[in-house]
């Protein structure tokens, strides 16, 4: 069996329209928000963390519809299902009724996303599930003489779960090379800021390359360093991309403030946030 | 056992490229290393990390491949129970977790290497199927079934050696049905797993000292429970007698109490078990069973 030796081919940088995606994820941002406000409570900030994560592997990274050369994508970090399912909405794989239903029962989504909905390749919800699942895709994949990739987004959070380290260090044992894994690394647990509460995840990238792994560091927001990050991938190792990013970005009053891991907007805090994400240069 | 599952699963997987077998730092043996050898590549030992064994196996099923997820059975579903329970049965993946050495097999090492209750934790999960075995031979049928079923599968194995019990059943292997391994018309003795031999040699040493006769079921597929099957029996046999090498807290037993009391069964029910207690001795497969009354000596002295 044919062992896949290269990523899958990326669009090149120009296909993917940097100044394009910066529109989109703000549009993507206030489509969120204004989900938020027909739900006491949904994942916000975790969303807005991985949203310019998402929508460059979607857009910049994936190769998308051939179904015989499909890429994967798995959100390890559930809990930021809102920039997945945006970014779905965006594409047309998610229709707009499956949003505007999300979390009621007469609609098909939920908080976390859930196998078996549309352009949903893997349940999650629980921390440290997304990795081990990916290896066993991307073993999956090399069965079958495919070529195709598999990207996770993990939150740093996840780098506190034994089953991600059994599988960081598993991976590279395995030969495994088509894997791209991106850490949102936003400092912030649930509960507080995780480099004062359990300072000893950083330094990450280090642990990633002591473990055989390829990795890069890059800014979390924006779509350039992504992009680049990944397309500088060796070929014959996983690449973990340590994503710095900020929780809640773009919302100044949510950003790095860990009340808005799992609160919605009040009617005067989401007309603030409207008007910090409108951007006249942006949106013309 | 361990023979005939190796055996059976290399005759499943030459024919069927879809069969994976992931296993956590466990050597193939027997017909194990035949497999390896010609499929290295569906041969994968993620070491001691079980909680990737059952992500990566669901992994694999996710793309269509019908991984068997292969360890020592507490280390199968005890430590990796939420990837047990998220990845593979809320996905409803065809990933088979076959639990080796389950029960009290390994009697001498302990209570970290006991299984006291994973029928009832397994059998908790909704799309789980639990299978139990009595001896080889119905391993084999085992993973016949399972190579061949979409969703997830709990096989609970013995260890090796065991004797096949069921050459001259009465009945064959029917997935979901309980099983008559030797016919009876009195007392009705209803098992699963290795600790079925117990129950025959029980229904032997009844009809030897008392003139009546004794049936013996294999009741191999614990979940989905043949209700209607069990209702039967309870309804045809004067006196009905469950025996498991598990707890009796959502074992067997409890499962034919419930039924027996839910078609107002009128026979005598005897439920042997063992005890809802961690063990602290160490000795023989035998010697702990006994311990925990169940030998056909003191079975026989509480049934007769």
């Amino acid at each position: 069996m044919a062992l896949s030796t290269e990523l899958s081919s990326p669009q090149t940088s120009a296909a993917f329209d940097i100044r394009e995606a910066k529109v989109r994820c703000r549009r993507m941002r206030r489509r969120i928000l204004e989900l938020s406000q027909r739900l006491p409570a949904l994942h916000v900030a975790p969303a807005f963390s991985c949203l310019e994560i998402v929508d460059t592997i979607y857009y910049g990274l994936m190769r998308r519809p051939d179904a015989s050369k499909n890429d994967t994508f798995i959100l390890s970090k559930g809990h930021g299902a809102l920039a997945q399912f945006a970014v779905l909405e965006e594409l047309g794989v998610m229709s707009r009724h499956d949003l505007d239903t999300c979390c009621h029962p007469e609609g098909r989504l939920g908080g976390h996303p859930d196998y078996g909905a549309p352009g949903i390749e893997a349940s999650t919800g629980s921390l440290g599930h997304g990795l081990p699942m990916s290896l066993g895709i991307c073993l999956a994949e090399r069965e079958l003489g495919r070529e195709s990739a598999v990207y996770v987004v993990a939150s740093d959070g996840e780098l506190m779960e034994g089953s991600t380290w059994e599988s960081v260090l598993l991976a590279p044992t395995l030969r495994i090379r088509n894997l791209v894994l991106f850490v949102d690394l936003n400092d912030f647990i649930s509960g507080g800021q995780t480099s004062l509460t359990h300072r000893n995840i950083y330094p990450v990238a280090e642990k990633f390359e002591a473990f055989g792994w390829q990795a890069i560091h890059a800014d979390g927001h924006d779509q350039d360093s992504l992009f680049g990050a990944a397309s500088r991938k060796d070929p014959s190792r996983p690449l973990a991309v340590v994503a710095r990013t900020v929780k809640g970005k773009g919302v100044s009053y949510m950003e790095n403030q860990p009340i808005w891991h799992y609160r919605s907007p009040n009617a005067t805090e989401y007309q603030q946030a409207l008007a910090e994400l409108a951007d006249p240069d942006l949106d013309r | 056992m361990r023979d005939a599952f190796a055996r059976s699963f290399y005759e499943n997987a030459q024919r069927d490229p879809k069969l994976f077998m992931v296993v956590a730092d466990i050597s193939p043996a027997s017909k194990m290393t035949n497999f390896k050898a010609e499929f290295p590549t569906r041969f994968v030992d993620v070491g001691v990390a079980e909680q990737s064994l059952i992500g990566l196996s669901a992994g694999l099923a996710l793309r269509g491949f019908r991984p068997f997820a292969y360890t020592i059975a507490n280390f199968a579903i005890y430590r990796p129970f939420e990837q047990v329970r998220d990845d593979v049965c809320y996905q409803n993946l065809p990933v088979t977790i076959v639990g080796m050495g389950a029960g009290i097999t390994y009697s001498p090492l302990g209570a970290t290497h006991h299984t006291l209750e994973d029928v009832a934790v397994m059998s908790a999960i909704p799309n789980m199927t639990v299978l139990a075995p009595c001896d080889p031979a119905e391993v084999e049928e085992s993973v016949h079934f399972a190579a061949r079923h979409w969703g997830p599968v709990y096989l609970r194995l013995g260890k090796a050696g065991e004797a096949n019990l069921t050459q001259n059943a009465p009945e064959p292997f029917r997935f979901g049905r309980i099983r008559q391994i030797k016919a009876g018309s009195d007392v009705c003795l209803l098992s699963y797993g290795p600790i079925t031999k117990m129950a025959c040699e029980l229904a032997a040493k009844i009809e030897a000292e008392r003139s009546v006769s004794a049936a013996v079921y294999s009741v191999h597929t614990l979940k989905p429970l043949d209700t209607d099957g069990l209702t039967a029996v309870l309804a045809r046999y004067p006196t009905v007698v469950t025996l498991e090498e598990h707890v009796q807290r959502g074992g067997l037993g409890a499962q034919v109490k419930q039924l027996a009391w839910d078609s107002s069964a009128r026979c005598r029910l005897h439920t042997f078990a063992l005890k809802d207690e961690f063990i602290h001795l160490y000795g023989s497969h035998d010697q702990l069973r006994r311990a925990h009354g169940l030998s056909v000596d003191q079975l026989y002295a509480a049934v007769a």
